[in-house]
């Protein structure tokens, strides 16, 4: 009898035991509590449990890494949704996308909503590689982080770039035609070199990326598996390692010696409500940096609250943005796919029509070479400037803040007049038509883009005495750089290829 | 520094002694052969991706009988992407997808070819003469079947002196 007693006395707690298990800490009801919540919740745990109050300033993130972030999650669920209609297959494809459209219940916003996210997350991804450079937060012991940070910028263009081709309509077709065939484009090289029939990664390459000579049903198959599968958990993986690293890393950076040239906030004390000396028990036993080591946690704030609602907002804030844009913008769908007439100019989505650019002068240096150089360039910037000074102040001070205006400029007249040089004279070819190839390859507007802009930096590193301007100097210069392209490339590029002031100025071509 | 020499007495074991005790040679032949273990197994799964046989179909296809093509003609196939010209020399075949990145070239007025995507020019002979295209359009090898059809091998490629000469008793 007592065992049945006692089985009904579990029953009737069977509720309070459930939670007990589940939640394993208290009620919510004070800091200290909130603060074990945060600390042994599986998903609020990737928080530290106190926040320094200068991290939660807006202008010292713009919020740009938890605006990306959510993104992301945006792109997963709605991905996800767009995933139960969608059908990989050269066929359907097109037909499941109308169906998405017009037919299925609010098919068409989700539609519209990934596609905002996904352009949002290129240019927020973008802000918040430019936000860290700008305030030095790439320096160890965050050096790794920033090199995570880069594979997660490849990803997320590879997210793009991959999505680009499932609609199967013109637009995809060609773009994904111009992409597999620059994976091609060390045949540039091997061509020139006659070594293309024993030696040929580009032909590897592009086989890989499409399972065929052309792109078709196979390159459909893979570029989905790609995007929905592949490529996320590549991102989250990422995503993972570069949130924990931050926390081990230190937190978000501040400058040096804010703490001593605030005043203590009245408000942050007393820290732990019912027994501060326990503050420093929960990071105590870490090895390493934790926002709290070696300072007293006078100038953090616990992270639930403050840290939390400020996520929140910036969930619910970013959550809008792309609802409105989803609702009133439609995504544009172009008509299906044909083989055999190019779109006449097939324009790549924005964030590549720089690289398009480039490419048009040659297809290796533009679409392989240069993207290279640039992204090594970008990897190596923390273990090049290594100074410590002025960490986690907007462009070191004044001084950056003069060479990165130099460098905007020096950057501008550079690359508009390498353009405007290149449309009105053309290029080597239109004055020796028989140069060889390889002579191309390496002399054209795209490499000496790259070339003027290493030799400035360089300049200003010698002239400055300072790794860190030098690092300022060539990033502005790949910022102001990457948007001129851009910029040039869609408002100012026709059919062919050709230069016109204005889309009304358009030939008619067939 | 006699006192820290090790004991000398080692006639027996000295064909033991080696630099890697024998623990740590059995750790490292473990970490090894897991690791190259691993790495000839994911050599393995990657050879998945790249099919032995591409899904396209032949590269020859059929371009029509050959009285299609009479001298001096100058014949545009779209579905196959393909220019075929017979001069005095005889018959032969230019591909019309660009050598840069793979989009169709358009046959203009006065005979060249223009390619909508970065604006490469190639002459009426489909050699470059503007633009980002590292060669020539390709010319490709031309054949005649028993029955007198003309074929096109879009995998064989030739230089530009080939010339096919169709017999006409088919």
């Amino acid at each position: 009898m007592p065992a049945l007693r006692e089985l009904a006395h579990n029953l009737r707690r069977l509720p309070g035991n459930m939670k007990n298990a589940f939640l394993r800490h208290g009620a919510p009801t004070s800091d200290r509590a909130r603060s074990q919540a945060v600390f042994s919740n599986f998903f609020l745990h990737v928080q530290s449990t106190r926040v320094h109050r200068h991290s939660l300033r807006a202008s010292t993130t713009w919020a740009l890494g938890i605006i990306a972030l959510v993104l992301f999650v945006i792109l997963c669920v709605t991905g996800v949704l767009l995933m139960v209609y969608y059908k990989p297959s050269a066929t359907e494809a097109y037909d499941s996308v109308k169906d998405i459209i017009y037919v299925v219940p609010v098919g068409r916003v989700m539609r519209n909503v990934h596609r905002w996210a996904a352009h949002g997350m290129v240019v927020v991804v973008l802000l918040h590689m430019a936000r860290v450079f700008y305030t030095a937060s790439y320096r160890a012991p965050r050096a790794f982080n920033w090199v995570i940070g880069m594979c997660l910028l490849v990803t997320t263009l590879g997210l793009s770039f991959t999505g680009y081709l499932l609609p199967w309509d013109q637009l995809a077709f060609w773009a994904v035609t111009i992409g597999s065939n620059i994976a091609q484009s060390p045949r540039e090289l091997t061509d020139a070199l006659g070594i293309t029939s024993s030696f040929d990664p580009g032909g590897f390459a592009k086989h890989l990326l499409l399972g065929a000579d052309t792109v078709g049903q196979e390159a459909l198959v893979r570029f989905y598996l790609l995007h929905v599968i592949v490529l996320p958990a590549l991102a989250c993986v990422l995503c993972g390692v570069h949130f924990w690293r931050i926390r081990k890393d230190g937190g978000l950076n501040r400058p040096a010696g804010v703490d001593e040239s605030e005043p203590e906030p009245e408000t942050s004390r007393p820290v732990f409500s019912e027994t501060s000396d326990k503050s420093y028990a929960l990071v105590g036993i870490v090895k390493g940096r934790s926002p709290v080591v070696d300072r007293g946690p006078e100038h953090t704030v616990p992270s639930w609250p403050h840290l939390l609602y400020a996520e929140m907002l910036v969930l619910v804030l970013t959550t809008i943005v792309v609802l409105v844009l989803g609702y009133t913008l439609d995504a544009p769908l172009n008509v299906l796919a044909n083989p055999e007439v190019p779109e006449n100019p097939a324009k790549a989505p924005w964030y590549f029509l720089g690289l398009q650019e480039l490419v048009s002068y040659s297809a290796f240096s533009g679409g392989l070479l240069i993207p290279t150089i640039v992204v090594i360039g970008l990897l190596l910037i923390p273990f090049l400037d290594r100074e410590q000074a002025d960490t986690g102040v907007w462009f070191s001070g004044a001084a950056g803040r003069r060479v990165a205006w130099r460098s905007a400029v020096f950057a501008t007249v550079f690359v508009i007049g390498g353009l405007a040089f290149s449309v009105n004279y053309g290029w080597l070819r239109d004055w020796y038509p028989h140069i060889p190839q390889l002579v191309i390859t390496f002399v054209n507007p795209g490499t000496l883009y790259v070339l003027g802009i290493a030799c400035w930096s360089l300049y200003v590193t010698k002239r400055t005495d300072s790794t860190r301007l030098g690092a300022i100097a060539v990033f502005t210069c790949f910022l102001v750089a990457f948007a001129i392209l851009t910029w040039f490339a869609t408002f100012y590029r026709g059919p062919n290829w050709g230069f016109y002031w204005s889309r009304a100025s358009w030939p008619v071509v067939h | 520094m006699t006192e820290s020499q090790p004991p000398q007495d080692l006639s027996s074991s000295e064909r033991f002694h080696s630099e890697v005790p024998r623990r740590d040679f059995l750790g490292l032949a473990a970490l090894w052969s897991f690791l190259v273990a691993g790495f000839a197994m994911l050599l393995g799964m990657l050879r998945l991706p790249m099919p032995s046989l591409f899904p396209e179909r032949g590269s020859r296809f059929p371009i029509g009988p050959a009285d299609r093509f009479p001298p001096g003609s100058v014949t545009v196939i779209p579905e196959r992407k393909l220019i075929v010209e017979n001069d005095k020399g005889g018959v032969f075949a230019m591909s019309l997808i660009c050598t840069h990145l793979g989009c169709i070239t358009h046959r203009q007025p006065d005979g060249s070819f223009l390619c909508p995507c970065h604006g490469s020019r190639f002459d009426a002979k489909g050699d470059v003469i503007r633009g980002p295209a590292p060669s020539p359009l390709h010319r490709l090898a031309v054949f005649q079947a028993p029955n007198g059809e003309l074929l096109v091998d879009s995998n064989d490629l030739v230089d530009d002196s080939f010339r096919f000469k169709p017999s006409e008793e088919a």
